[in-house]
């Protein structure tokens, strides 16, 4: 049983959830594979919802005569549109590097506890890096 | 006589873990393959991307992936619908609604990429 559930005398105030409500969502403090997890679920969603969706939008338009292609490369141009794909390129992103993760837990691969940790923190910091390098190619940096 | 069935349990889900986990790879390799092809070239003009996916190869290939994608998103919807929607009749009309979305998307992606 791990610490926070068991609730700690020494540490006194230290919040114990019982039932957990969507009221308190804000309050819980995760360990970094609990917010890689949550991440996980949240970009799944995100990406069935918008995600792909637009995706086909855009994969019809760029791919289509030449006036949708034309409509594309004017919708890809304006900034906030970027700031969308950016959005959908990083739920992309933290999805496929904490999918891998998964994957490799579920090979029995990385299941010690400061592994695990240290494994959550790098699918935080890599997707974030490869969501840069993107962002890079997006704004015309090479 | 009577035989003893057992109803619940996690193997009845096994399946679908499974398959959850193939179509991830699918798409993992697909993404790779593609993402290298468009950091590693040139600015993408519109010649060049329709090359791109006029090739039977890739064709195939990029329907294969939205196929694996929507057997993927089913699986981890349905996850989603289990964990928060209780009521039967709410939850099952969600997962109606996600299935023919999920098939009209592939049939979408084939039309999109047979019309080049």
């Amino acid at each position: 049983m791990s610490e926070a559930a068991r609730g700690s005398g020494a540490a006194g105030a230290r919040p114990r959830y019982r039932n957990i409500d969507v009221g308190q969502i804000l309050q819980y403090r995760l360990p970094p594979a609990g917010i890689v997890s949550i991440l996980h679920r949240a970009s799944g969603a995100v990406l069935f919802l918008f995600g792909l969706p637009f995706l086909l939008y855009c994969l019809q338009l760029s791919l289509g005569p030449d006036a949708a292609f034309a409509k594309f490369k004017a919708m890809a141009a304006n900034p906030l549109a970027k700031l969308v794909f950016l959005g959908l390129i990083w739920a992309y992103l933290h999805h496929f590097c904490a999918g891998i993760r998964y994957l490799l837990l579920d090979l029995h691969i990385g299941t010690e506890k400061d592994q695990a940790r240290t494994s959550s923190f790098a699918v935080l910091a890599v997707s974030l890096a490869l969501t840069l390098v993107f962002a890079l190619k997006l704004f015309g940096a090479f | 006589m009577t035989t003893k069935r057992i109803v619940v349990g996690a193997h009845y889900g096994l399946k679908d873990w499974l398959a959850q986990r193939i179509t991830a790879v699918v798409l993992a390799a697909y993404t790779v393959v593609l993402g290298l092809a468009i950091l590693a070239g040139p600015p993408l003009a519109q010649a060049s991307w329709k090359a791109l996916f006029a090739s039977p190869f890739i064709r195939v290939l990029t329907v294969l992936a939205f196929v694996a994608l929507a057997w993927h998103a089913w699986i981890g919807v349905r996850d989603i619908y289990m964990d928060y929607i209780k009521p039967t009749a709410v939850r099952l009309t969600l997962q109606v609604a996600t299935i023919v979305l999920l098939f009209a998307y592939v049939i979408w992606a084939a039309n999109i990429l047979w019309s080049i």
